[in-house]
């Protein structure tokens, strides 16, 4: 059973760390947290069903074209909601982007409801077996997919001017802006990303377990895996999120007879509670968190 | 105090003593406006049906909330996410003293602001170390890992089945009747506003502002900090017990669904349409978002006249609604309704020279 829910949380752990990657790249850009991501990866996961289902695009292309709106959704909703909050306090900003998380939750309910739906059958259905572990395969494409993607941005990052560039705002906005970078741009772009990473989780969980409005909660319970990786670190994203999923399927597995079932939802917020008291900044994290 | 113009507010007023000086209620007629809207307060059950009543003991029941949560949020500085939760460990409280001890609702109503006082302290004790974005993540995990608790100690709350309670009663009356409900929360609303009011004129309130405006200067200036947000968070959570203890006694049925992060969230937007930092901002707030469902469902009703299938849509836009408004707040009057309210008055006060 070790193994098994090993297996398990290493896989679901790097959706984890996909979608925390979200939350790292807004942090490093714009110093803030966006409690909307839950609902980006709503509309992700919707936006893709629905061009599958409804339109009958092929899967494929479907993720392109969901990608794609996802890329557009990012930078009007940074142009929108978030640049009048540029230089306002942290309180402003937070309070706004749960603002948004209720709003888009809304429409999201009011065009799709709330019932459950399940992507037709893209990935084949025979579970695969490694050593004693049994393992579906859509968990595997879904593994396989995380971490190509994790590459890309790692890379992106290291070698593109758009990753140095964005790299250079997340360290020093004022510096950058006067070595003629368009830090609103950048903004721009980091939502875009964001809103993609979260549609690819979206998508990728939504194959797993079907989309109804409690994928949403994904995005909070995403919270814990980018602190405790550092907020601003984007392998502490990877690490933190095999980690958390890891620790919430033993968890799960071990604890749920003694507490009657749901351990897997609250264990990754005990860990939360207990870093943020002993190690704030997480694992890689800038420790610049200030104390008084 | 002398007075040339009765009927002006503020205007002709001198004082002559320190306690005249500190008075809250500075002239006479804002004296006489405070009786009067007492007083329209205190007639409005006996005017209205039971549905307006019913909405009125919410009402009052969500003020007592948003007090406690401004207190944190808007005069200490500390974003809480887990208000809902704290609400729900007072409602908690009085459900398992009167249904398990026996205890009557007088005796667990104080006990239920304790209770939740100290839940919220100890969630409090991050924020020394924490600011801003990590402690609302703090709060945040309060939330989730009280609302598990809530859900999963069956033998104590009774799991997502809730608690139902007795109803209370006051000497021959019964508080299951809302007339006589309203009058006792009335009286809390009102005991609950004149307090914080006064809190902020003493020596704890300002420590409060000081730890949010610029904790460092704060510290240097001898505040303890710990002391000062530990506190904030508890007095907070009192409020929020209470409200949780009164809402416990005046819906009688209490179940998890109560007291999810969509209830503190809803309770932030309470403090942020009022207006964060601003005592009767607070009052503003919680009964224009207890308005607002009513509202909308009378639209509702008047437009499914016309369209049939317009209620299933102003219903499911509610969520968008809450998060529509509280964005266009935060963007276009981030001081909330007081400050609405003030620029109104003050716009009849000054014309025609509202330069």
């Amino acid at each position: 059973m070790f193994l098994q829910l090993l297996v398990t949380g290493l896989v679901v752990g790097s959706i984890y760390a996909l979608v925390a990657l979200g939350f790292v790249l807004i942090y490093k850009a714009s110093d803030c947290i966006n409690f909307a991501q839950g609902e980006f990866l709503l509309v992700g996961a919707y936006v893709a069903l629905a061009l599958v289902v409804t339109y009958q695009v092929p899967f494929l292309p479907a993720v392109a074209l969901t990608l794609c709106f996802a890329a557009l959704l990012g930078v009007l909703v940074e142009r929108l909601v978030l640049r009048p909050f540029i230089g306002e306090p942290v309180i402003a900003v937070i309070m706004a982007t749960i603002g948004l998380s209720s709003l888009m939750r809304g429409i999201i309910q009011f065009i799709w409801g709330t019932d459950t739906r399940v992507f037709p059958p893209v990935f084949p259905q025979t579970p695969v077996q490694i050593g004693e572990v049994v393992v579906s395969q859509v968990y595997l494409w879904s593994l396989g997919l995380a971490l190509l993607l994790l590459i890309i941005f790692a890379l992106f990052f290291k070698f593109t001017i758009t990753g140095i560039v964005m790299r250079a705002v997340a360290d020093d906005q004022q510096a950058a802006l006067s070595m003629g970078i368009s830090v609103k741009r950048v903004f721009a772009i980091t939502w875009a990303i964001a809103a993609v990473v979260a549609a690819v989780g979206g998508i990728l969980l939504g194959n797993i377990n079907g989309v109804n409005s409690s994928l949403a909660h994904l995005g909070l319970k995403v919270l814990p895996v980018a602190i405790l990786g550092g907020l601003d670190s984007i392998p502490g994203a990877v690490i933190g999120g095999l980690i958390i999923g890891v620790l919430e399927n033993l968890a799960g597995g071990y604890l749920d007879p003694i507490f009657g079932g749901g351990v897997k939802e609250v264990a990754p917020f005990v860990i939360l509670v207990l870093i943020l008291l002993i190690r704030p900044y997480g694992l890689f994290g800038k420790e610049i968190i200030e104390r008084v | 105090m002398r007075l040339r113009f009765p009927f002006a507010m503020d205007c002709g007023l001198f004082t002559t003593s320190y306690e005249e000086d500190m008075a809250i209620l500075f002239a006479p007629a804002a004296k006489l406006k405070v009786a009067a809207i007492i007083g329209c307060l205190l007639l409005f059950p006996l005017l209205v049906g039971p549905y307006y009543v019913s909405v009125a003991n919410l009402m009052a029941i969500a003020v007592i909330g948003a007090l406690g949560l401004n207190i944190l949020v808007g005069f200490t500085g500390q974003i809480s996410i887990g208000h809902g939760a704290f609400i729900g460990v007072g409602a908690y409280t009085v459900g398992v003293l009167t249904t398990k001890l026996g205890l009557s609702f007088w005796a667990a109503l104080p006990l239920a602001g304790l209770a939740a006082a100290a839940v919220g302290a100890l969630f409090g004790i991050p924020s020394l170390r924490l600011k801003g974005l990590y402690l609302a993540i703090a709060t945040l995990a309060a939330q989730v890992i009280i609302e598990f608790t809530i859900i999963h100690w069956t033998s104590l709350t009774g799991g997502s089945a809730g608690i139902v309670l007795q109803p209370v009663s006051l000497g021959p009356y019964s508080l299951a009747n809302d007339r006589v409900f309203y009058y006792f929360v009335l009286l809390l609303v009102i005991f609950a506003v004149v307090f914080t009011f006064n809190l902020f004129r003493s020596r704890v309130g300002r420590a409060f502002m000081a730890v949010r405006d610029r904790d460092i200067a704060a510290s240097v200036m001898g505040i303890n900090l710990l002391r000062y947000k530990v506190l904030a968070f508890a007095l907070s959570s009192f409020y929020a017990g209470t409200a949780g203890a009164l809402l416990a006694g005046y819906t009688r049925v209490i179940t998890p669904e109560n007291f999810t992060i969509d209830v503190s969230i809803q309770y932030l937007a309470m403090i942020i349409i009022g207006g964060l930092g601003s005592v009767l901002g607070s009052v503003y707030g919680a009964v224009f978002m207890m308005l607002l469902p009513i509202g909308l469902r009378a639209l509702a009703d008047f437009l499914g006249t016309f369209f049939p299938n317009i209620e299933h849509l102003l219903l499911a836009m509610q969520t968008a609604l809450f998060g529509l408004i509280i964005i266009l707040f935060l963007i276009f009057e981030p001081e909330g309704l007081a400050k609405l309210w003030k620029d109104v008055k003050n716009y009849f006060r000054l014309w025609p020279f509202s330069y």
